[in-house]
């Protein structure tokens, strides 16, 4: 039997206590920056309590955004983040799911070859190919449109191997059952394999759905028409787009704007996002 | 690699279900990068008339450059901060939160949310809190001396990217800290609690050593997360500043390629960025192998 220290779990919470505050200051103060009318940003230190604002702050972003900066209202641009990370979503987990089926229930030439084609993905991320992957996209003439925000991501290794290794877990006694009844390939698929992947799907759901609406440098290269700017991008123009000091007060609004879905999307789905997290990187 | 005991057979149905991943890949993620391999061993003259094959001429030219060896030093030093700062933090949380019974889940929910920030964010959250002239930590360090300033000083300008970019990543090493010291058994140090050994010993020779695989991992995902991940950190606030203190390979990859339209040096940093990502890759590898120790 361990000790239990009384001062011990005292310190610990008095730890966590403020490392938990340390943590969470960052999004308070801008909550409470967006909260303010502008005038409060000339008169130095930046306060630590609420202002007056906020729903002025919040419509003004949302809806008019500021036309002499050249940046949208925001709303647009959440339309297309919310877009785009469905899409890369939705079709991560397809392309994943059809070729770890593909995988594992088939024997055929070239499966390790294909694999591999598959594994070497994980080796390039986007941001060591910038340049003449910006060529590609620009030849297929898909700049300024969700499928050029889209399609280029959503090619995913972690994907593959996560549901190729699920799949090998499933009992080989279902596909002979579902054989002897005369299932096809795809009737199992859609009708065993995908229900029986369903907490899976959940969990990378969760993953790939963040990795979606944080893009940064892909919607930064290949949108230059601001009615595809993403909101994650958005925030760097008019961080910079402006003569000499941001407008802390509207930055601040669309930054929490734009960090608040995917932080919902963790807080309701606390259970899910971990199993994602600690599963796919392994 | 295996399959199934029993497998469906059909001479073109795993091709077509494999088509779209496939075909995506060889477009966008293996065509690129060749094109870069080859683009690394050409220069083209300032108008883009004329493209002359120099073998490795370009990597050359880049390792004698002492803005891409600035870089490299930046580079390191930006990833060994993150890393060692967000490690740490999260060893410490989840050490703390394993005492925890009642409390462990409202403590983790409170400490997981800022894995879905965006990098970009995070560095414009924390830039507006070092904001010189409004930012809250300028006038507390004032207060204690410090005249802060991210805009002239390289080294105020690197701290602040690297607490951006660890606080970040705090959650995820939380999170699998923590999965690694609830798979500990509690015999061991309870034996080791009976033998007599304090608290600080039992974390040290017994806690410590078996987290160290979960720490290999940790290292090599914080280094390729601090390496590739954090452009946005650097694009949003500093921009690579004050004179190239914070100029990352991976900003400045984007900066010779998107802005300076060198094409060839940018192709070069590429494949070097390529090479790293495949070591880090491997070694990430090694540590599933023998995941299994003691």
């Amino acid at each position: 039997m361990v000790e239990n220290n009384r001062w011990g779990n005292f310190f610990a919470h008095l730890v966590l206590i403020i490392g938990v505050a340390i943590v969470i200051f960052p999004v308070y103060v801008a909550i409470i920056a967006s909260t303010h009318p502008p005038g409060t940003f000339i008169r130095g230190v930046m306060p630590l309590l609420p202002g007056p604002n906020a729903l002025e702050n919040y419509k003004t972003v949302i809806f008019e955004g500021r036309s002499r900066a050249g940046t949208p209202p925001i709303s647009g641009m959440l339309w297309n983040s919310f877009v785009m990370a469905m899409a890369i979503t939705i079709g991560k987990l397809s392309i994943s799911l059809l070729s770890a089926f593909a995988i594992v229930y088939f024997r055929f030439p070239f499966r390790i070859f294909f694999f591999w084609i598959i594994f070497l993905t994980l080796m390039l991320p986007v941001e060591v190919r910038i340049l003449p992957t910006f060529q590609v996209v620009a030849d297929l003439g898909m700049l300024n449109s969700f499928a050029g925000l889209s399609i280029p991501l959503i090619a995913s290794a972690t994907a593959t191997f996560l549901f190729r290794q699920f799949f090998m877990t499933v009992p080989e006694e279902l596909m002979e059952a579902a054989r002897v009844d005369g299932a096809g390939p795809m009737k199992f698929f859609k009708d065993i394999l995908l229900p029986l992947s369903i907490t899976n799907i959940a969990a990378l759901f969760v993953i790939m759905f963040i990795y979606g609406w944080n893009q940064y440098l892909w919607p930064l290269l290949i949108t230059t028409d601001p009615e595809y700017y993403t909101i994650v991008m958005g925030i760097q123009r008019m961080v910079t787009g402006g003569d000499s000091e941001p407008l802390w007060h509207l930055v601040m609004a669309t930054v929490v704007l734009a960090a608040l879905p995917p932080i919902l999307v963790i807080l309701f789905m606390q259970r899910l996002f971990v199993k994602g997290l600690t599963e796919t990187e392994k | 690699m295996q399959t199934k005991r029993m497998t469906f057979s059909s001479s073109w149905l795993p091709y077509a279900l494999l088509a779209p991943q496939v075909i995506i890949t060889l477009i966008f993620f293996i065509w690129p990068a060749s094109q870069a391999l080859y683009q690394s061993l050409l220069r083209q003259d300032i108008f883009g008339l004329r493209t002359e094959f120099v073998w490795f001429a370009n990597f050359e030219r880049l390792f004698a450059d002492p803005l891409y060896l600035n870089s490299m030093k930046v580079t390191f030093w930006f990833s060994v901060g993150t890393t060692l700062l967000s490690m740490s933090i999260a060893l410490l949380f989840a050490v703390m939160v394993n005492r925890m019974i009642r409390s462990r889940d409202s403590y983790t929910t409170f400490l997981v949310w800022p894995y879905a920030v965006a990098p970009a964010i995070a560095g414009v959250l924390w830039w507006f809190i070092f904001n010189p002239s409004i930012g809250i930590m300028p006038y507390v360090l004032d207060g204690f001396g410090y005249n802060w300033n991210h805009r002239s000083s390289g080294t105020d300008a690197m701290i602040m990217v690297i607490i951006a970019a660890a606080w970040k990543q705090i959650s995820y090493n939380f999170l699998f800290f923590l999965a690694g010291l609830q798979s500990i058994p509690h015999s061991l140090i309870e034996a080791a609690a009976i033998d007599g050994a304090s608290r600080f010993k039992r974390f040290w020779t017994i806690v410590f050593p078996l987290l160290s695989p979960i720490t290999f991992f940790l290292m090599v995902v914080n280094i390729v997360y601090a390496m590739f991940d954090t452009f946005g950190v650097i694009h949003a606030t500093t921009e690579g500043g004050p004179s190239q203190a914070t100029n990352i390979l991976v900003y400045k990859v984007y900066r010779d390629g998107f802005v300076n339209l060198n094409l060839g040096s940018s192709a070069a940093q590429s494949v070097i960025l390529m090479a790293i990502v495949v070591a880090l890759t491997v070694a990430q590898f090694r540590y599933i192998e023998r995941r299994v120790n003691y």
